[in-house]
């Protein structure tokens, strides 16, 4: 059934579309909502997909599924016919026999697609193709619904193919809006420090009582969280001038730490960070590290690459001694244990002596929004709530 | 069932009546993204104009609590009643207050409910709406009661994006984002607000407007309500089409923040 090719290319564009979305979308085609292949375009997009940053692969799963196929000239009918029958067997139809859960089939086909992939085009035909395949048990094309062929097209897939919406994707473009809701997410509130009455909740509690005074006192909510941001300037780091800086006024506006401090480094972090490199104001590395508390996160940025004697010879740079510069990483690997890093070159650039030295210590995220939010995910999510 | 199909205040275009319409017909909160400025907030009036329902409003703020939504337990009133021997103290009922939610359960039409602003609450907040939204029911612990939706409300939630929404949360919802609109829907919407604007200084307006919210590295870009409210300005003053092109008049009211009129004088 086309429905579920659908499903499969939306998955194999990193959509997670959910069992009870799925569903919602077939109660959605009973009541009849969707008339016609733009009516499916919308319906399936509002309940499908969650965040626009993700419309663009819709679009591109959504060609993918429709393009150059034939559909019957009245969609609705062809849809009830195929929903009447999915409903007689529901589990049959549905999630294949062998398979505990649709998430299980899922998974399963994912494998098999990708494996497909390399031997057809597109790998969009593979529903139905196996008569050995579990899925495409005798002819599921039979609804009326052709596969392949210069079919009319639908307007939606026009709509589709034109998409607009790349711009919106996440793994683009970044803002200091996007890193302020990124960095937001940070927060970490715990009630400390001095207590102070809550009129609210002591008006509340003592009516309560009967009008017997009861003090509600509560310590004040304060983030705990303290941010070390350290970012790479100069050389290859140029081009992200622009983009590191956003991070950083994001990052400095934020006034939700506990603390905020920030500090440059060129290649790597050797004997001194600077506080302002054109200035020259610096603090000793040693100093920095020995001033982190567990409540501490680390973000880097920086691309990472450099000439190896940079990052691996102990003699360091500007002729000052120093201990090598991925030394000094693993003594803050080893000291924090939440520390990210972001690499402004795309992940296919990062196959690099010391990029893979870096990272084989912090763990790293491009810098993106999705990146970002990986990240950051990453730095919250160790240490527990 | 009557569907929506915009109001005459209101321009929507057929991804946005598709989906309000879809979230009417499942009984779904249809969650609505985008810049602010484009009218999510509006939409709602839209929605129950068009559909002819009575509308109710819940303003998310900060310190807004889920259970505020639903209901709330006046103690205060039941004490001071309690001591001044007025009211019936012993009927608790008097004393439980709807809101805004809870409202929506309990009038005796389908109604259109606007939660405006989600992401501005805790972070917590949506997940704590989830099984009201979900089963359209909740319970009152003081009076050991259920109150079940008598008919499922149209919710629309407007969201500005500040914060991430908890994935549960979106899952149960429709999403529909509200892109900006481009120069074609621009002048319809502006015809529906200024009627009858001359062909010239709209283009002039719209090349200026356009070309600021493409400038790089803008802190806030201006949206449609600025807009309106430039071009009102514009023909009150007289300004001609020539006047818009050869300097930017009012910028304050396109531009909001001082860095970015620093930013534009820099750039021209």
């Amino acid at each position: 059934m086309i429905l579920l090719n659908l499903l499969f290319n939306l998955r194999s564009q990193g959509l997670k579309v959910g069992l009870g979305e799925w569903l919602e979308l077939l109660r959605g085609l009973e009541l009849g909502l969707a008339e016609d292949l733009n009516g499916l375009y919308f319906l399936a997009r509002s309940l499908l997909v969650h965040d626009e940053a993700h419309f663009d692969a819709y679009d591109l799963a959504f060609t993918a599924t429709f393009k150059g196929v034939e559909l019957p000239p009245k969609l609705k009918d062809a849809l009830a016919e195929w929903l009447a029958q999915a409903k007689k067997g529901m589990g049959e139809e549905l999630v294949p026999s062998g398979f505990e859960s649709l998430e299980a089939m899922l998974k399963e086909l994912q494998k098999r697609m990708n494996e497909q992939k390399e031997r057809h085009d597109g790998g969009n035909y593979w529903i139905g193709t196996g008569g050995t395949s579990p899925f495409g048990n005798s002819g599921r094309a039979e609804e009326g619904i052709r596969i392949g062929g210069e079919g009319s097209r639908g307007g939606a897939v026009q709509v589709a193919q034109e998409r607009q919406w790349a711009s919106y994707r996440t793994d683009m473009t970044l803002d200091v809006r996007d890193f302020s809701v990124a960095l937001g997410m940070l927060r970490r509130l715990a009630r400390e420090g001095e207590e102070k009455l809550d009129i609210d909740g002591t008006i509340q509690k003592t009516a309560s009582n009967g009008g017997e005074i009861e003090l509600d006192l509560q310590k004040e909510r304060v983030n705990r969280v303290r941010v070390l941001l350290l970012m790479d300037v100069g050389g290859s780091m140029d081009p992200h001038a622009a983009l590191v800086s956003r991070l950083f006024t994001a990052a400095s506006q934020m006034k939700l730490f506990k603390t905020f401090d920030s500090y440059y480094f060129h290649n790597a972090p050797y004997a001194y960070l600077y506080e302002d490199y054109r200035t020259y104001k610096r603090k000793a590395t040693m100093q920095i590290l020995s001033d982190l508390t567990p409540q501490h996160r680390v973000i880097w940025v920086g691309d990472a690459s450099m000439a190896p004697w940079e990052l691996f010879s102990s003699s360091g740079s500007f002729g000052q001694w120093s201990p090598a510069g991925i030394d000094n990483i693993k003594a803050f690997a080893h000291k924090v244990s939440n520390q990210i890093w972001l690499n402004p070159d795309p992940p296919r650039f990062w196959d690099h002596p010391t990029v893979n030295a870096i990272r084989a210590e912090i763990p790293m995220f491009p810098l993106t929004v999705e990146g970002l939010r990986q990240g950051m995910r990453k730095l919250r999510g160790a240490g527990g709530r | 069932m009557k569907s929506f199909t915009g109001s005459s205040r209101y321009i929507a275009d057929e991804a946005l009546m598709a989906d309000v319409n879809a979230a009417v017909m499942l009984g779904r909160p249809l969650l609505v993204k985008g810049e602010p400025g484009t009218g999510k907030t509006m939409l709602a009036t839209a929605v129950a104009e068009s559909l002819g329902m009575p509308m109710g409003i819940w303003g998310i703020k900060s310190t807004t609590k889920a259970v505020d939504g639903l209901y709330t337990y006046d103690v205060v009133q039941r004490l001071n009643d309690a001591r001044f021997g007025e009211g019936d103290v012993r009927n608790l009922r008097h004393y439980i207050k709807m809101g805004p939610l809870g409202r929506s359960f309990t009038t005796p039409e389908r109604q259109v409910l606007l939660i405006d602003e989600i992401d501005k609450a805790d972070l917590e907040f949506p997940n704590d709406l989830l099984r009201e939204l979900d089963e359209m029911a909740f319970h009152i612990p003081e009076l050991d009661e259920t109150v079940r939706a008598l008919h499922r409300p149209v919710v629309i939630i407007t969201s500005n994006a500040e914060k991430e929404l908890p994935d549960a949360f979106l899952r149960r919802c429709l999403f529909h984002y509200i892109a900006f609109p481009d120069r074609d829907r621009m002048k319809k919407i502006v015809e529906v607000h200024l009627p009858g604007l001359p062909e010239k200084l709209l283009e002039a307006a719209f090349q200026r407007f356009y070309a600021i919210r493409r400038t790089e590295g803008m802190r806030k870009k201006p949206s449609t309500s600025e807009l309106i409210d430039w071009l009102t300005v514009l023909v009150r003053a007289g300004i001609s089409p020539e006047e818009v092109m050869a300097k930017l008049p009012f910028p304050g009211i396109l531009i909001k923040q001082e860095v970015d009129l620093e930013l534009l004088k820099n750039r021209r």
